[in-house]
């Protein structure tokens, strides 16, 4: 039966999407509806990912393999193990919020936007899913055509050139990747990304193959100095795609460098993971301050997703530094706080990136000092922001802190002053996020606008707890996230510390 | 060697799709001189069906075993079989969007359909000639048709400019073509390919004869280039492309391409394959400066047939680099190229011709403002078209560069692969261009679409086997594979 599970996964979505366009826009509220149907319907499948989830074995599962393009030795395969899974159900959560977050909002082309969603829900969830390299690049470069629609239709004043910079980045990031997997099929004849791991590659190579990986990834998650395309993406994106932005996309560069570079190069990721740590620390620590002078919200929290992802990066390369030290321990906590992480940030910025769409809807600025003392009109609201802010900060309690931790743990173990600088975003973050919390939410009342604010509404209700219950569920008990995984990380410390040379 | 054309009534059943044809075009000529303005159709419906039938006719030899006739000057090979069938198909779609054209501009006249005719013809000689005179033969019959096509709409100025700057420029470029011959036929004596081929290979590469074929080489590759319109020889490629009216740029612009790419794999990988050493490096050359060019320049244009013509040019440069690799699963890739390129063509330019409205003629990016609005599945047939041509999964124009490139890297040009794929992204630019156009912009050009339904049918058949065939590209890609 679970055969067909991830099949299933990808399609389903990519066909709602179809039959959601040809709905139509004049009748949006079926639109809606099935729309939102579906994306539940979705998630409750691929929730059985999880309970028929094998979590004592690294081989993946629920595989599938179909051949494609016969001359290339080109499959359509297909499978899981405990690094996509939580991935996938982040992807299927996120789309619901993202649906129902733009109920009453979009009434532009309300069908074609849910479609565009649903469509790239499946889209991502390939990617999550592709055991073979040219599939993954399909999925992975088709998972940019919906969001380029996104943000050109539905973004802001600026939203043509944001919409053009992030597809052309992206896509300049991706082709040299194309090309590694080019050589690499030409060399072991084979594109299944599980063959490419065992393939024996010289060092040269490898420093090639790093940096084209790199170039793909990086762009993606994306890190200092690649990063300009992401607060522009995000200020001119509507809400739904600034969530799946932040939520998804950004983690498909972090599952790049798990599933892609770790394994396939680890000698040449082993010689070049210093220049990685310290452009991540420059990420957090920098781009950490970057965030704290912006004068616009939602450009705040965007710099502030990058600072977070910088956790991501340095808590997969400071796996090579504790090994240096032989200290295997740190490396598994680097790797799974990095992961946690990813888990972690997809709901936090998921849960930010709706605040500023609340406050959007409203009064139509972004701008901090549009808002001031919105607490005293919107006390509900306001409680939500602050439990989203914290996780932000990372508080204890919250999701946002055992990804942190791990990392910054793993860091530690590594070299003090690695973890140092790591841990300095507690105050850099609990800054940026703390004063932008005090300069909108609390104060007295300047703008008379604000005063008219209404609370939010059920739905807008509903998004935000249910996202507030996941990040304190993790928060406090990460332990079954942390175990689905655990094996599947193990064996990729393993790969990523045996040399190929 | 016996230099009078044999003749024996049996082979005649291998050139039926040719006589059929010709005979056609009698026929359909003769015909037209009684018929009233009025039932001008008939005329079009019995072009479509003299295609149908000689497509029908064409399809029926593939697997035919390889024959060469008429004194070594006339082959039929599957390759032959397949270009013809595919020559068949995209006149036929072409010949659908041309006619909406002519109507909205009140240019349908007999004589259109009669060139594009006697043009198909001039290809399918090309498509089989084995000898050099056969090839020269079909190339001109192809090239006075394409002129005197460009020239049907005489009372527009551009439209002449574009018919003489053609026909100057095409006229030079078969003398240099045909010099090229002379000299490859000086020294080997022969006109037929096979006999060539023999002839070169058995030449020792360090002797003085080397000399002369290579020489003789040089203005053949020129000639062709020049056909292809790859730079330095692509002048004629954006004013023609512009200055036609855009059915005929439509026509221009796809099917000869197959011509091309067959009369070359005929001289210079049939005749000339054991000097591919030497020619391969022309092609590297001229292929890295189309890609460059059509990329970049393309970035500035705002007529939308000129912005065509230039990404033209930069496909062409792909569809060379095929013949770099100097494998047959290269020459492939490039055949694979051409067909995927002639697909997306036909259905960027079906879309031009699709806005274009009574006495409103539609040539510029900008026209496309507002389409998604008005037309929210056109809209959505361009983006298709679009993002298939720059290259993006999972349409067909993914998979003709990843051939393309598997070969070359696979070949060991890696630093031409990164090279292409760099210009590859900064083309993107200006498809994005054209989506940014029709779903970004707020303002509204009130677009309105009145073509027959056939028109509309067939451009969203043509776009739908973009996608479909970039889902399931297998059996496109072992057909091509086949061929060699």
């Amino acid at each position: 039966m679970g055969i067909s599970l991830l099949s299933l996964l990808i399609w389903l979505p990519i066909f709602s999407g179809v039959l959601v366009i040809f709905i139509g826009n004049d009748r949006a509220n079926i639109a809606r509806w099935v729309s939102l149907i579906l994306s539940i319907l979705i998630f409750v499948i691929s929730l059985n990912l999880y309970t028929s989830f094998d979590a004592s074995t690294h081989l993946m599962q629920f595989v599938e393999k179909l051949s494609w393009i016969s001359q290339f030795n080109i499959n359509y395969h297909i499978g899981v193990d405990g690094i996509s899974i939580p991935l996938i159900i982040l992807t299927t959560f996120s789309t619901i919020l993202v649906i129902i977050a733009g109920w009453e909002v979009v009434t532009k082309r309300c069908s074609h936007y849910m479609a565009a969603f649903l469509m790239m829900e499946g889209l991502i969830i390939g990617v999550f899913s592709s055991l073979d390299a040219i599939l993954f690049y399909v999925f992975w470069e088709a998972s940019l055509i919906p969001m380029l629609l996104i943000i050109g239709i539905w973004g802001g004043v600026n939203r043509v050139y944001a919409s053009i910079k992030f597809f052309l980045y992206t896509f300049l990031g991706s082709v040299f990747m194309l090309l590694s997997i080019i050589y690499m099929y030409n060399k072991g004849g084979s594109f299944a990304i599980i063959d490419m791991h065992n393939l024996k590659l010289s060092f040269t190579e490898q420093s090639y193959i790093f940096w084209a990986f790199f170039m793909a990834f990086a762009v993606k998650v994306p890190m200092f100095p690649m990063h300009t395309w992401l607060p522009d993406a995000h200020v001119q994106a509507p809400t739904g795609g600034s969530v799946i932005l932040a939520a998804i996309m950004l983690k498909m560069g972090g599952y790049g460098f798990f599933r892609l570079s770790l394994p396939i190069i680890p000698d040449a990721s082993l010689e070049f993971s210093e220049i990685i740590i310290i452009l991540s620390l420059i990420a957090i620590v920098y781009i950490g301050f970057i965030a704290l002078v912006q004068l616009d919200i939602k450009k705040l929290i965007a710099y502030s997703s990058i600072s977070h992802m910088g956790f991501v990066t340095l808590g997969i390369f400071t796996v090579f530094l504790s090994y240096k030290q032989e200290m295997i321990e740190g490396s598994l906590l680097g790797l799974e706080g990095a992961m946690v992480q990813m888990i972690s940030h997809g709901f936090i910025s998921a849960a930010m990136f709706l605040v500023v769409g609340v406050l959007y809807d409203r009064l139509h600025s972004r701008e901090i000092s549009t808002y001031g003392g919105v607490i005293n009109t919107m006390p509900k609201f306001t409680g939500f922001v602050i439990l989203f802010a914290m996780a932000n900060v990372g508080l204890p309690g919250t999701s946002g802190f055992v990804g942190e931790f791990m990392v910054i743990l793993g860091a530690i173990q590594a070299n003090i002053w690695y973890g140092v600088l790591a841990a300095s975003t507690l105050i850099i973050g609990a800054a940026y996020t703390l004063w932008m919390v005090k300069r909108v939410f609390f104060g007295v009342i300047t703008n008379p606008a604000v005063s008219m604010l209404k609370d939010i509404n059920a739905r807008e209700f509903s998004i935000l707890a249910i996202l507030a219950i996941v990040v304190l569920v993790i928060g406090l008990y990460p332990q079954p996230v942390i175990e689905l995984m655990h094996i599947s990380i193990e064996h990729l410390l393993h790969q990523a510390l045996t040399s190929k040379l | 060697m016996n230099n009078f054309i044999e003749f024996d009534t049996s082979s005649l059943w291998v050139v039926l799709p040719e006589i059929f044809l010709l005979s056609a075009i009698v026929v359909i000529l003769l015909l037209d001189l009684f018929l009233n303005k009025y039932s001008q159709q008939v005329t079009y419906y019995l072009t479509q069906l003299s295609l149908l039938i000689s497509g029908i006719l064409s399809f029926n030899l593939i697997d035919h075993p390889q024959v060469i006739i008429f004194s070594g000057s006339f082959i039929l090979d599957n390759m032959a079989s397949v270009f013809k069938v595919f020559i068949m198909i995209a006149t036929m779609i072409a010949m659908v969007y041309s006619r909406h054209y002519l109507r909205a501009h009140l240019l349908f006249r007999s004589e259109y359909f009669i060139l594009v005719l006697l043009s198909i013809l001039g290809m399918m000689v090309m498509v089989s000639g084995y000898s050099l005179l056969t090839l020269y033969l079909g190339l001109e019959i192809l090239s006075l048709s394409l002129y005197a096509l460009i020239a049907i709409a005489h009372e527009r100025v551009y439209a002449i400019e574009a018919a003489l700057k053609y026909f100057i420029l095409g006229a030079i470029a078969s003398a240099i073509l045909l010099y090229g011959m002379s000299m490859i036929y000086g020294i080997s004596g022969s006109l037929n390919i096979n006999e060539i081929a023999n002839f070169v290979s058995n030449t020792d590469l360090n002797s003085r004869r080397t000399l002369i074929i290579n020489f003789g080489l040089v203005f053949l590759v020129i000639g062709i280039a020049f056909k292809l319109g790859s730079v330095p020889f692509h002048m004629w490629v954006p004013d023609v492309y512009q200055g036609a009216p855009t059915s005929v740029t439509l026509f221009i612009s796809t099917v000869p391409k197959i011509a091309a790419i067959s009369i070359l794999i005929r001289i210079l990988v049939d005749g000339l394959g054991s000097m591919h050493s030497y020619w391969s490096d022309l092609f590297m050359v001229l292929s890295i400066l189309s890609i460059t060019l059509g990329s970049v320049v393309a970035l500035m244009q705002t007529n939308i047939k000129r912005m065509l013509a230039y990404s033209t040019i930069s496909h062409v440069g792909f569809i060379m680099l095929g013949f770099v690799t100097g494998t047959l699963t290269g020459y492939s890739a490039a055949i694979f190229y051409t067909l995927v390129y002639i697909l997306m063509s036909l259905a960027a330019f079906g879309m031009i011709i699709l806005l274009n409205k009574q006495g409103f003629e539609v040539d510029q990016v900008s026209d496309f403002k507002g389409l998604s609005k008005h037309s929210p599945w056109f809209a959505l047939m361009m983006l298709i078209v679009m993002l298939s041509m720059a290259g993006i999964p999972p349409l067909l124009g993914f998979y003709s560069k990843f051939f393309i490139l598997q070969q070359i890297v696979s070949s060991g040009f890696i630093t031409i692969a990164i090279f292409a794929v760099i210009f590859a992204v900064i083309s993107t630019y200006y498809y994005l261009q054209i989506i940014k156009f029709m779903y970004f912009d707020e303002i509204d050009n009130k677009i309105t679409i009145n073509a027959s339904m056939d028109m509309q049918l067939v451009l969203s058949m043509n776009v739908i086997l973009i996608l479909v065939v970039g889902l399931f590209p297998d059996f496109l890609i072992q057909l091509v594979l086949s061929l060699f």
